[in-house]
């Protein structure tokens, strides 16, 4: 891990590197404030929502414009937030970029089949629900802007919170692009999805989808802009 | 109803009646998450004494045996309980992300701020002094 803080370091050296520790024994804080990151330790342990979310409130309260979402595990390659920054300042009015590794014609992603299937479900039926194509809904390897922060901090999904943010963000009336991308394949730790966890996983994504697209219309909060405006020059 | 059936019935439901007011009492149990075991006790001790309203109900919902109406509504509430605790359960998980979120970010801060910013490392050192010079006297 403190090879992927160095080299996010070397790739997109205008960021601040955070890293959550969400509770871990194996001295995940330790091992990346010595290579130079900064640090959230959860108390415990809060699932994977919970930590990210702390991070976009950690990047809400001090001021930070842009947000990248990356996991510490080595899937993601630093080489390659180049494409998501690219895409996010040639269209101001995208809220999140995401990677996705199946939008490149050589990609190749090796996951098994049962994994695979699910994604592909999860794409086609977010896919439908946007009306945009959405090819990858469980990449964490995102890149959001200001209102894409501000809208997570203040409500993230708990558990296996990828897709359910694609619906969020769309009833949101924000905006995404995917971009394609290489991942590797896990270069260490366990993947949050064991293969007992899977059905569960699929069951509480579906649910999720389904409550989301239910919920549909966003509570509006103090302060937001009204769901409904009149036009300034009737 | 058979007589024995309603001294159980009666008992049981006065017992639990008893022990929910003690557990007030004694602050063991919040009002808030009383107030639904208080009111499913009174219904139940209720239709336990007054056995014509009991029969009567048992006969608008098509139930023969009157006490069997009695563990249905009894059912119905023990529903309506645990919904009641899984609302409470979520309210709860969710409050204790909220909190372990803002420890995460205040510790992180508390780190930052005693490292780095001068002003906050002044204000530090006086919370310091303060807090030590009774010790220093």
């Amino acid at each position: 891990m403190g090879e992927v803080v160095r080299s996010l370091h070397t790739h997109v050296p205008d960021f601040d590197v955070l890293v959550i520790d969400d509770g871990s024994t194996d001295g995940t804080k330790d091992v990346a404030t010595a290579a130079g990151a900064k640090t959230l330790r959860m108390p415990f342990n809060l699932g994977i929502g919970g930590a990210v979310q702390a991070g976009f409130v950690y990047a809400l309260e001090n001021g930070y414009d842009y947000v990248l979402q990356f996991d510490a595990d080595g899937q993601h390659i630093a080489n390659e937030i180049a494409p998501l920054r690219a895409a996010m300042a040639d269209d101001p009015s995208l809220d999140m970029v995401c990677g996705s590794r199946f939008l490149s014609a050589e990609h190749g992603y090796p996951a098994p089949i049962s994994r695979r299937t699910g994604i592909h479900l999860f794409a086609f039926l977010l896919s439908r629900i946007t009306g945009q194509r959405v090819s990858d809904p469980t990449s964490g390897f995102r890149l959001y802007n200001r209102r894409g922060i501000a809208l997570f901090a203040r409500d993230y999904p708990h558990d296996y919170p990828e897709v359910e943010a694609v619906v969020m963000l769309h009833f949101h009336r924000l905006r995404m692009r995917e971009v394609p991308v290489t991942m590797r394949t896990r270069g260490n730790g366990r993947s949050s999805i064991g293969s007992g966890k899977s059905i569960y996983y699929m069951v509480k994504v579906l649910l999720a989808i389904f409550i989301g697209v239910a919920r549909r219309r966003p509570t509006p909060e103090p302060g937001d802009e009204a769901p409904v405006a009149a036009a300034p020059n009737l | 109803m058979e007589t024995r059936i309603q001294i159980l019935a009666v008992t049981a439901s006065g017992l639990l009646l008893l022990i929910v007011l003690e557990l007030v009492r004694r602050r063991r149990l919040l009002e808030r998450y009383a107030l639904l075991w208080l009111l499913s006790a009174w219904v139940l001790l209720a239709l336990a004494i007054w056995q014509g309203l009991l029969s009567d109900l048992a006969r608008v919902i098509g139930i023969i045996y009157p006490p069997n109406a009695l563990f249905l509504i009894a059912f119905g509430f023990v529903l309506v309980l645990l919904l009641h605790f899984s609302v409470a359960v979520s309210r709860l998980t969710d409050q204790t992300k909220v909190l372990a979120q803002r420890i995460a970010i205040l510790e992180e801060r508390q780190r930052r701020g005693v490292a780095e910013d001068p002003a906050e490392r002044d204000r530090e050192d006086a919370v310091e002094f303060v807090a030590s010079s009774p010790r220093s006297r």
